[in-house]
């Protein structure tokens, strides 16, 4: 098989995912083209050698719809030849992406690739492109359909995080966020937004609040008992996980992760094309998996699909130096962290989604891009980046330092 | 037109008028003649061009139609059954799906004829009715009080499959849409105009004249939803609107049935599907589940046992022929607790005349207080008028004094559970009654046999055991001495009758029917706890199995310490290999070394705070001398082991003669301890499932979890021979 190698990624800086976000007046499109325009200028790539763009999408309906991928590359000015696909594996759209664009390098049937993706929550709205999953009595009924804040909820339950718990690790990635921004961990991945002018529209992710302590969070109520209650998702817990005699509700908009906009991609190319490209490969793409997990919990395929890729790389949890695990909930973080017996300190050392804000389709190409920082950085080698996902299920992958 | 079932007359307006009556039965109802004549006379009133509409009414003075003859859909199901043998299932569903269609299909012929129709109703609507007349274009209803119109369908398994959800879910915001045919709630007139589901209320007298007048005003024969401009309610489902109700429709139907009862889903699809669609289609899909619905095991299950066998029970079904009905007019009730008290307010509350006696005045008035207190609480709720509950503490006569029991034609003891105690009060209130006076007993736990020695005319001597709250709980179990007589069966079932409730007849045994049953059901939920299952999940199985409460629950309100009691009268009598050990150390443990005694104390397997919801005591979990892991523990298992424990001694109970027809052992469990509905009742599950399969299940139990799943001899012997209780036992031979 071919190797993989990432030569480069980039992301946005994160908008607020309001009307009065940063991001708001730039369109779904003018985020895709921004990443992909850095990759293509500050790579001073040759893109006649780019063989397919992939960007994940969750909402991939109105401005987002009908193959962002194809119409990014094209207003990035790739030249007609560069082809675009959008694919949606919810949350973890954005690591798929990669994947996939790795896949067709690994498989040799190309040769350079770019993974990535993009969402604009303030203007799309989450939840836009509808589905059938909550809706339609066939698959909500038998997947114990819960919207995701309750699974969350859920989780705490059952493995036994406080709301003190999860309030501490928001206020820990706050503070790790904060303290990376501080240092300017980030800066060899963010590009700013610019307007047409060449005006930067928003150069920092703007979700933070690295003041935030316990007492702050502890003045905000659980956001999810209403529904529980009043939506009968709450006796949909008990039948999924009947041990529990009730949810206890613990999560709120403090220690959920941020509704933001942004977008992210990743260059892929095997070596004689990195050659070609006259580019160093800064990490080779070690495996990636996907795995199916119980729907009704939802958020806890990070611990499946962890140990289905451990055991199809052969490694061990040990030999993992850093680790993203997507900051959705506090306690997938936590459960994650506990189902691994592994060491917080290694786990979303500069913050996560808590702190910064998860846009849908990129945060998984964005968080691939962090852990390669902290590579560079610290000197380590192996990081393992793993998302949960909607209706159960989990990506992951391991990158090498090279 | 040759019509039988209707009366038809066209007035100089050139405006018909549909009468249904069919001669013969005291209220209308839907079989193949009545389908087959409306169609005809659809085609008259469509082809005839005099003829401008039709009103369709009732000749029936207080109801249009109760709805479609069960009968005959069962009808299809045997010609299914039938065919599926001899032609394949393929050809045999065509053709059950086509008949079961056909009601449909009439009433969309009807409201595409392009002629109006228009429905007159004064009382009773219901089922398919009320589908008839949601398939007219214009509905009156009367204001009388007697008019009730409703689907409800869905309490006997099954929803409706004439248009029903289709029409009702176009009229409707979706959300109410699904909560009116998930409920199937008979509906008062003013509900139904509410809910847009008809046009206009008018007094009795003059529903037909509304209805003509609408047709002579230019009524159109077309509904809203053939119409181009028609939008629905909710708008489209899949829309920011339909966000805010599928997700939480589909959750609350799992809250509401545990996923048990496939007819409610069926709804939830049908609605969802043909929403999305054109009428037709939708009504097709609508058919398609009706379909399948029909063939369910819960929906025959249902009907046979709470439909057909309630009937059945409620007509007098073990009522020995030949005693003249007796209508009891003054009933004793000796003894003034909570349950004596209980019995006097439903008899006074079914118009009879009450004389409830206790050892002194003040114990007699506190027990009338409680009618006071019940009726009291009705007012305020708007169900009773200060003259009701007036009236009914006039006809209770609260006294120490045994000799105002002397005109009685019933006396129900219900005193304290003590053979000397109920001996005493035995002889009391037989030397004041006449000779013809039935004496019953309110026993739970005393074999009437013995009690009845103590009589002086064991014949007249008989058990009536209510269960709590009385005012609640629809069933009575009357219990036959070995003595009693055929008199004293038809005054007790008479008397049950008369307070609306539904009496079983079974014969003497410790425990007698229910209380077996539910101890065993009780039983399993300590034996689980003592395997080290968390305790709410034990609960929360029993929910999932289809009990309306789980064991430790119920041992709560009935007491832990009675528990306990009833194990060490067990021992003293059987031995101490009747019982189990771990059951015995968790109720010793519990009652004496914890104090915990269920409700009554506030502690026990929950803790009752004053204010707000039980909670499960946490001190279980340290008790537990081993925790399994939920994820690891077979959540089938657990609810088999919680439903068979039951059906294993209800089956028992029919093996020792106490239960002799199956029909009081379904209705007996469904009535008096909520036995899993959607199985038809504890004998209806092993006859759904097959005798063989659960005898092979119960061994599966047996062998991982003791002898107490061991299947009777009489069992086995199903088994073998490929028999059903209702085959066997011969209540009702077509069913099953």
């Amino acid at each position: 098989m071919t190797d993989a190698f990432i030569y480069d990624a980039v992301r946005t800086p994160r908008g607020r995912g309001k009307q009065d976000g940063s991001l708001h007046e730039v369109s779904t499109l003018g985020l895709a083209t921004t990443a992909l325009k850095a990759i293509k200028d500050r790579n001073k790539l040759d893109t006649k050698l780019i063989d397919d763009v992939v960007l994940g999408c969750v909402d991939p309906v109105g401005e987002a719809g009908g193959d962002i991928a194809r119409v990014a590359a094209l207003t990035a000015e790739y030249g007609d030849h560069v082809p675009g696909i959008q694919i949606n594996r919810f949350c973890a759209s954005g690591l798929d992406a990669v994947n996939f664009a790795a896949a067709q390098v690994m498989s040799g049937q190309h040769d350079m690739t770019i993974g990535g993706g993009v969402e604009s929550m303030s203007r799309v709205g989450i939840g836009a492109s509808g589905g059938a999953w909550p809706v339609d009595p066939a698959i909500a009924i038998p997947s114990y359909f819960m919207p995701q804040g309750i699974s969350a909820d859920l989780i705490a339950t059952k493995y036994g995080f406080t709301r003190d718990d999860c309030d501490a690790y928001a206020v820990e990635s706050q503070k790790r966020a904060g303290k990376a921004w501080e240092e300017g961990r980030f800066k060899n991945s963010v590009v700013p937004v610019k307007d047409v002018n060449g005006l930067t529209i928003l150069g920092r992710d703007e979700h933070m609040r690295p003041a935030t302590d316990m007492q702050s969070l502890a003045a905000l109520k659980p956001s999810f008992v209403m529904m529980a209650e009043q939506g009968g998702f709450g006796a949909v817990a008990l039948q999924a996980h009947p041990e529990i005699e009730a949810v206890n509700h613990v999560h709120h908009a403090g220690n959920s992760s941020g509704i933001v906009d942004g977008a992210a991609a990743v260059l892929i190319g095997n070596e004689k094309a990195g050659k070609a490209a006259g580019l160093k490969p800064r990490a080779r793409i070690r495996a990636f998996v996907n795995i199916g997990s119980e729907p009704a919990i939802m958020l806890t395929g990070p611990v499946d699909v962890t140990k289905k890729l451990l055991a199809k790389s052969g490694m061990k949890i040990s030999d993992i130096d850093l680790f993203e695990v997507n900051e959705a909930f506090a306690s997938v973080v936590l459960r994650f962290n506990q189902a691994f017996d592994v060491d917080p300190a290694k786990v979303n050392v500069n913050g996560g989604a808590i702190a910064m804000g998860h846009p849908l389709g990129a945060t998984g190409a964005m968080i691939l891009g962090t852990a390669l920082d902290e590579l560079e950085r610290t000197g380590k080698s192996i990081a393992l980046i793993t998302l949960c996902i909607g209706v159960g299920m989990g990506t992951a992958t391991i990158i090498e330092r090279i | 037109m040759n019509l039988t079932n209707f009366r038809f007359e066209t007035d100089a307006d050139g405006i018909a008028l549909l009468t249904w009556d069919m001669p013969d039965r005291s209220m209308n109802v839907i079989n193949q003649d009545v389908m087959k004549e409306l169609g005809e006379v659809i085609d008259h009133v469509a082809s005839n061009e005099a003829i401008k509409g039709c009103v369709i009414t009732s000749g029936k003075p207080d109801s249009f139609s109760g709805g479609a003859d069960l009968t005959m859909l069962e009808g299809f199901g045997a010609q299914f059954a039938q065919m599926a043998k001899s032609d394949g299932y393929e050809k045999a569903m065509n053709f059950f799906f086509e008949g079961t269609r056909s009601l449909s299909q009439l009433y969309r012929k009807l409201e595409t004829c392009g002629k109006p129709f228009a429905a007159a109703i004064n009382g009773v609507c219901l089922g398919g009715a009320f589908e008839m007349a949601l398939a007219c274009h214009y509905r009156v209803v009367s204001d009388n009080d007697k008019t009730r119109l409703g689907l409800p369908e869905v309490k006997v398994g099954l929803f409706p499959g004439a248009g029903g959800t289709q029409r009702v879910a176009r009229l409707m915001q979706t959300g109410d849409a699904l909560q009116m045919l998930f409920k199937g709630d008979q509906l008062r007139a003013q509900q139904v105009k509410t809910m847009n589901l008809v046009h206009e209320i008018a007094p009795v007298g003059e529903i037909v004249e509304k209805a003509k007048a609408w047709i002579k005003a230019g009524g159109k024969g077309v509904q809203p939803w053939d119409t181009k401009e028609f939008r629905l309610p909710s708008g489209k489902v899949y829309s920011p609107a339909g966000m805010m109700v599928w997700p939480a429709a589909n959750a609350i139907y799992r809250r509401e049935t545990n996923d048990n009862y496939p007819a409610v889903k069926a709804i939830l699809h049908t609605v969802y599907e043909g929403l999305q669609l054109p009428m037709d289609l939708a009504l097709k899909v609508e058919s398609r589940w009706f379909a399948k619905i029909l063939r369910s095991n819960e929906a025959r299950a249902m009907i046979r046992t709470l439909f057909v066998s309630m009937g059945e029970l409620n007509k007098g079904a073990r009522r020995p022929k030949g005693i003249p009905p007796s209508a009891p007019k003054k009933v004793g009730v000796v003894g003034a607790g909570f349950m004596g008290a209980s019995i006097a307010y439903v008899t006074a509350l079914a118009g009879m005349e009450v004389v409830l006696v206790d050892r002194d005045q003040a114990s007699a008035d506190k027990g009338k207080d409680l009618s006071n207190k019940l009726m009291t609480q009705q007012i305020s709720r708007g169900r009773a008028k200060t003259a009701d509950r007036d009236a009914l503490l006039a006809r209770i006569n609260a006294t120490p004094d045994y000799d105002a029991l002397k005109d009685c034609q019933l006396v129900i003891e219900a005193v304290f559970e003590d053979r000397v105690v109920k001996a005493n009060v035995t002889k009391k209130v037989e030397a004041v009654i006449s000779p013809d006076t039935i004496f019953a007993s309110n026993t739970s736990t005393l074999p009437i046999t013995s009690l009845a020695e103590n009589s002086i005319r064991p014949e007249q001597f008989i058990g009536v055991h209510f269960f709590s709250p009385v005012e609640r709980m629809q069933l009575v179990e009357v219990i036959l001495g070995k003595k009693t007589g055929d008199k004293a069966l038809a005054v007790a079932l008479d008397y049950v009758r008369a307070i609306k409730k539904t009496g079983i007849v079974v014969n003497d045994s410790r425990g007698f029917f229910a209380n077996r049953c539910v101890l065993n059901y009780i039983r399993e939920g300590h034996l689980m706890l003592a395997e080290g299952i968390p305790a709410p999940m034990i609960e929360n199985m029993a929910k999932q199995a289809g009990m309306p409460v789980g064991p430790l629950s119920l041992n709560d309100e009935v007491a832990i310490d009675l528990a306990w009691k009833i194990v060490q009268a067990t021992i003293k009598d059987e031995g101490e290999g009747a019982v189990d050990k771990e059951q015995v150390w968790l109720l010793d443990t519990l009652v004496n070394k914890e104090g915990r005694l269920g409700r009554k104390n506030g502690k026990g397997f929950y803790d009752y705070p004053e204010k707000g919801e039980k909670k499960l005591w946490p001190g279980l979990s340290a008790l537990q001398t081993k925790h399994l892991d939920p994820d690891t523990i077979d959540k089938q298992a657990m609810k088999d082991r919680m439903l068979f424990t039951q059906a294993l001694e209800a089956a028992r109970t029919v093996a020792d003669h106490v239960i002799t027809d199956p029909r009081e052992a379904d209705v007996g469990s469904i009535l008096g301890f909520g036995f899993a509905p959607y199985t038809g009742g504890v004998l209806s599950m092993i006859d759904f499932m097959g005798a063989a399969k659960f005898v092979a299940r119960a061994k599966e139990l047996e062998a991982k979890f003791g002898a107490r799943f061991k299947p009777c001899g009489l069992l086995e012997e199903m088994a073998a021979k490929g028999e059903t209780f209702y085959g066997r036992f011969g209540a009702v031979k077509k069913a099953a």
